[in-house]
């Protein structure tokens, strides 16, 4: 507990040392770790695996682009609220049919509903900008606006403790909420929806709870992430970036609640390193994600625990 | 003589269930009392789990009504059956393998007190449902197993696991489908004491159970229904069952038949 504490609170003094651009990186993890925190929350502990998550991701930062060019609304927190509750309607509207289906059904209704939005954000250009997409502002933070610092200050400086603050203040209500009853009949439902039915639990009904947790969650990474890239086109809503919460979590173990966040932040870091020493980084990942799948089913976590109980045990 | 002061809570009218052209249950009727121990018996293939499936509303018959304390339950759904009072265990053992002891029962008390949709108290600072997990755990003589994986308890515990967690929803009827199947015989006598003493404190008013092991059979229940073919062959105290040749040897085969009435079979069941 307390290295982990003490790993919470380096990421937040690490702008202080200088690490500009790990800095930089960080602060998409910020976004994505509260993504993938939602994705997990369906394929981790409901079972459910969406291939369609880059649609909530999509909803969050085209919301804050919208509010903040067509209603030039520039407060974080307003643009954060109204995200959660444009996505948790999304969510509920999207999840009250996919919940319907369980398995590789509801995996591909997800990703039919991935890619209709992308044909949304292409086609009607005149509300998203099409292919070209929409620029993003710098947001308000706690009503400030702080214009007249340099971008990269601000975004290493004052957005990066505020993203940092979100992802944490996400990450100890996701915490709260699969430790919680509602949680543990989650779990229930994910090893046998069949034997939790007959305890009295109205599985279709929690699995759309744990849909819309789960999308607003996503949507409000995506706003997060929105700032950073400064601009918000159509290739956030493609299905390959829905594999990309998939390869988060599996990278870094989605039986462990933390595993997706270890798993989001290696990805970042990694992609980052890779792309910049070779042309066919999507060679390696690819190749990465084959071997993780055989030979670490459960991630690094996964592995991580089964070294130590090995060590436990003695064998 | 109290046999006509005792309220029907359970009442199955005529009912019939077709697959296609196959009958599966033709006309069966019947009514459970309260504090009644009813054994289904039949052959493979007689019908019993599919009553059971119409009974839990899981399966709608095809003909007929099931009511439960007056109320038309044709067809609910177990889900909520349960809450009205019906739960059952199954046939073939059904757990959450990743779950503990503890965890599995947890489930159950979160469902029978409508705390599922809290997600805003941790679970483990929740001594209510603590406390009567571990009481669960302690009538099914589970206690020294409580932080123990499902999926690692040896069968009979898995069994009794199962069946745990239907009684800690505290029903007032519980369907047993062959609570003693895949049991080595010397447990499934401890099987059944266990949940019949269980049931007594828990308040059960009464238990339906489908099971083969004669012994078991003529031991625990207050009355057996026979099915063959779909169809009730014979209803009546264990007693009158013992007399009746012709009727157990049409049900359980001439194996049985040959234990029951060449005296084996009693012997056991009084040991």
């Amino acid at each position: 507990m307390l290295s982990f504490m003490a790993i919470v609170l380096f990421i937040l003094v690490l702008p202080r040392f200088g690490f500009q651009y790990a800095s930089y990186l960080m602060l998409t993890f910020f976004g994505y770790g509260v993504a993938v925190l939602g994705w997990n929350l369906l394929f981790g502990y409901t079972g459910l695996l969406s291939f369609g998550h880059a649609l909530f991701f999509a909803v969050g930062a085209y919301t804050l682009a919208f509010l903040m060019n067509k209603f030039s609304i520039f407060h974080m927190e307003a643009i954060l609220l109204i995200t959660v509750i444009i996505s948790g309607a999304l969510a509920a509207l999207v999840g009250a049919i996919c919940i319907r289906y369980t398995r590789v059904y509801f995996g591909m209704l997800t990703l039919a509903f991935n890619m209709l939005f992308y044909s949304f954000l292409l086609k009607f250009y005149y509300i998203t900008g099409g292919d070209e997409g929409m620029n993003v502002s710098r947001p308000y933070l706690l009503g400030i606006d702080f214009l007249g610092i340099p971008k990269m200050q601000f975004l290493t400086g004052t957005y990066y403790y505020y993203a940092w603050a979100v992802l944490v203040i996400a990450t100890l209500i996701m915490y709260g909420i699969v430790s919680s009853p509602f949680g543990h009949c989650l779990k229930a439902i994910r090893d046998n929806p069949e034997k939790a039915t007959y305890l009295g639990i109205d599985i279709k009904r929690y699995r759309w709870y744990a849909f819309i947790i789960s999308g607003i969650y996503t949507a409000v990474g995506g706003v997060l992430v929105a700032p950073v890239v400064g601009l918000v086109d159509p290739s956030m809503a493609y299905w390959t970036h829905s594999g990309t919460f998939v390869f988060m979590a599996l990278l870094g173990g989605f039986v462990n609640f933390l595993g997706p966040l270890l798993g989001a932040v290696l990805y970042i870091f990694l992609q980052d390193t890779i792309m910049s020493l070779l042309y066919y980084w999507r060679f390696v990942f690819g190749a990465m994600l084959a071997f993780i799948v055989i030979a670490a089913p459960g991630g690094i976590t996964g592995f991580i625990g089964s070294l130590m109980n090995k060590e436990e045990t003695g064998v | 003589m109290c046999e006509e002061e005792r309220a029907v809570i359970l009442n199955a009218s005529d009912v019939c269930k077709y697959y296609g052209d196959f009958c599966a249950l033709e006309g069966v009727s019947f009514s459970i009392k309260e504090n009644e121990f009813v054994s289904i018996i039949g052959p493979n293939g007689a019908g019993k789990t599919t009553l059971i499936n119409v009974l839990t509303g899981l399966f709608k018959p095809s003909r007929g009504k099931v009511f439960f304390k007056d109320r038309d339950i044709t067809g609910i759904g177990p889900e909520k059956l349960s809450k009205l009072g019906l739960a059952r265990s199954f046939q073939l053992v059904n757990i959450f393998p990743e779950f503990t002891v503890m965890e599995f029962i947890k489930v159950a008390i979160i469902s029978r007190q409508g705390k599922g949709t809290q997600f805003y108290h941790l679970l483990a600072h929740d001594k209510e449902i603590e406390r009567q997990a571990q009481e669960v755990a302690n009538l099914f003589g589970l206690q020294g197993k409580r932080n123990v994986l499902a999926k690692n308890l040896p069968q009979g515990d898995k069994k009794l696991l199962d069946i745990a967690s239907a009684f800690a929803l505290q029903p007032e009827v519980i369907l047993l489908d062959e609570p003693t199947s895949g049991v080595s015989t010397s447990d499934k006598n401890k099987i059944m004491e266990t949940l019949v003493s269980a049931s007594k404190k828990i308040g059960i008013k009464s238990i339906i159970q489908v099971e083969h092991d004669m012994d078991i059979v003529f031991s625990f229940s207050d009355r057996i229904i026979a099915l063959h073919q779909g169809k009730i062959l014979a209803d009546g105290t264990p007693q009158e069952f013992e007399k009746n040749e012709e009727v157990v040897c049409t049900v359980m085969g001439q194996k049985e038949c040959f234990k029951i009435f060449s005296g084996l079979g009693k012997d056991e069941g009084s040991s």
